[in-house]
């Protein structure tokens, strides 16, 4: 059984509808990833799993439970960590209090990740330690967001646009520290308007295109099919 | 009115008169900034603004005067009286909240406001309830009934140790929201209290802890209150519009900025009272309305945008 199993779930905001029947799964280690224009619900995918906007219909699964509709911290405790498109670092707070907040030791046992390690797996974070989040630039913010969620010992990690707005050259850098957490283990569903930072990074692609799954491929695929790019994702 | 300026310069340029006026500026001061902080951290995190703080603070100095009068004014009655009237109100704050308040938190300002001016009312009527419409004194604590000298003149003990306890409270708060890991999540809910929810941590539960901890404040404050005024009904309404004004003074959910406010409206007080004896309420206001001019989101406040 996969590790998480989103079933045909639908999910909307007050009267506004927007999810209308999104499946998808992710095996342990694999990375996934959610594509589509803008607004097409790749944020409201994630934010249903999470429990933030918990779906009307269908059902979300993690590892051996139900997790619909419980509450957002629940879903975190059970090693499910959340990484937002405006990243929504404590803007008041240190890097180092950002970090701490996040801190959770791992469900099952063992030693997770320490500062140590995330510094490691982020450099340009060590030395701004005592920074504000607020003053930190994009690249620095992403970063951070990233950091302090892997302070919680996630199994899965949801990585919404982690690339959006920043410098090419720092796009690249994020990149191959995603790479190194795939490497490691982890799990995550990345929802992305890059095509190239997809392509290099999942398993498997699903395209959403107005609250439903269009298609779904592996990269390669994906890359050699010009008429199903054109159709959903050129701008 | 040109005489009574006379009178209030010949009692300005009295250096002893001038020094008990500025003590008693300090210990006004602290005694509202530590009712005042209460409510200021409850805004800052639950955003709500609680009508029923004031209400909170007489019903503490009432259980204070019980306790006193309970003991029969034994030795250390009075600080019983202060911890009992931190726990009664924390105890009243988490029946308050997790029965009633957090159904709220989603709803529009005015239900809320609505909701605490409730809780004023009922608050009050209990009150009027347990301990009638009489006046009480709270004797000074033992030990505390003389004076200190500072040499050149002298100030009651009990007025100083509220100076005391004043900054003592506002560097305990410091400390317990800078340096430890409850105080960091504190703060991270005042900024963000979907993505702390998001990263585990039990957002409820840091709001009813939160409400708790302003409302014993304003408990504590009552109950420090009470040897100081008269202990009567009504006295939940001037607390509330000058813990206001403290609040919007420094900032909303601002520490420092309360302080701040609260000392210069306790100055504002006591040398108001004596410059324009019948414009002291009025001087606060001319003071928050300057202020706000000045600096429109407070002494420590910035602008804000929409929590998620
Ligand atoms: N809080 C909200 N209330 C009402 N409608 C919303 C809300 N959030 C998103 N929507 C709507 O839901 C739809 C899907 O939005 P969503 O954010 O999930 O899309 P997205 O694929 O993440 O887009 P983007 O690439 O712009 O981030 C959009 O039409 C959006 O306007
Ligand atoms: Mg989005």
């Amino acid at each position: 059984m996969a590790q998480l199993e989103v079933d045909n779930i639908r999910t909307a905001y007050g009267l506004s509808k927007v999810l209308f029947g999104v499946s998808l799964t992710v095996e342990p280690g694999e990375v996934v990833a959610l594509v589509g224009r803008n607004g097409v619900g790749k944020t409201t995918t994630m934010r249903s799993i999470m429990g933030m906007a918990p779906p009307q219909e269908g059902s979300i699964r993690w590892i051996d439970r139900d997790i619909t509709g419980i509450p957002v911290h629940h879903v975190a405790k059970l090693g499910i960590g959340y990484v937002p498109e405006d990243r929504r670092i404590f803007p008041e707070l240190t890097v180092w209090e950002n970090l701490d907040i996040g801190r959770r030791p791992p469900m099952d046992g063992g030693d997770g990740w320490s500062e140590e390690q995330v510094f490691e797996l982020f450099p340009d974070l060590k030395d701004i330690q005592e920074r504000k989040g607020g003053v930190l630039s994009g690249g620095q913010q992403q970063m951070l967001t990233i950091a302090r969620s892997l302070m919680g010992n996630p199994k899965l990690l949801l990585l919404d646009e982690p690339s959006e707005g920043l410098a090419p050259i720092v796009v690249e850098s994020l990149r191959d520290r995603i790479q190194m957490l795939k490497t490691g283990g982890l799990s995550i569903v990345l929802a992305e308007q890059n095509l190239d930072f997809v392509l290099f990074l999942s398993d498997r692609v699903h395209i959403l295109e107005k609250g439903e799954v269009v298609y779904t491929g592996t990269p390669a695929e994906l890359r050699d099919n010009p008429d199903v790019q054109t159709k959903y994702l050129t701008v | 009115m040109l005489a009574i300026g006379v009178e209030a310069m010949s009692m300005l340029s009295n250096p002893t008169f001038l020094f008990y006026q500025f003590m008693n500026s300090i210990s006004l001061g602290m005694n509202l900034f530590i009712i005042a902080t209460g409510l200021t951290l409850i805004l800052g995190v639950l955003r709500v603004i609680n009508f029923a703080h004031g209400a909170f603070f007489m019903f503490g100095a009432y259980v204070c005067w019980s306790t006193v009068t309970f003991l029969g004014g034994a030795v250390g009655s009075f600080w019983l009286g202060v911890v009992a009237a931190a726990v009664v109100l924390g105890a009243m704050a988490f029946v308050i909240e997790r029965g009633l308040l957090r159904y709220l938190y989603g709803r529009e300002h005015l239900t809320q406001l609505l909701f605490t001016f409730a809780i004023v009312l009922i608050v009050g009527d209990v009150a009027k309830m347990i301990w009638g419409t009489d006046q009480y004194n709270v004797p000074y604590p033992h030990g505390l009934g003389g004076a200190v000298d500072f040499g050149f003149a002298k100030y009651p003990s009990y007025p100083l140790l509220l100076c005391v306890i004043g900054l003592v409270v506002a560097v305990g708060m410091w400390l317990a929201l800078s340096k430890t890991r409850w105080g960091r999540i504190i703060r991270a809910a005042t900024q963000d209290r979907e993505m702390l929810a998001a990263l585990g941590m039990n957002v409820p539960l840091v709001y009813t802890g939160v409400f708790v901890i302003g409302s014993a404040l304003a408990g504590i404050g009552g109950a420090l209150a009470a040897p100081r005024v008269a202990v009567s009904p009504g006295m939940d309404a001037t607390i509330i519009i000058e813990c206001f004004i403290i609040v919007i003074i420094g900032g909303l959910g601002s520490l420092w900025g309360s302080f701040l406010g609260a000392l210069a409206l306790g100055f504002v007080t006591m040398f108001g009272t004596v410059i324009f004896p019948d414009w002291e309420l009025v001087l606060a206001y001319i003071l928050m309305l300057g202020l706000l001019l000045w600096r429109p989101w407070g002494l420590f406040g910035h602008e804000e945008e929409e929590p998620h």
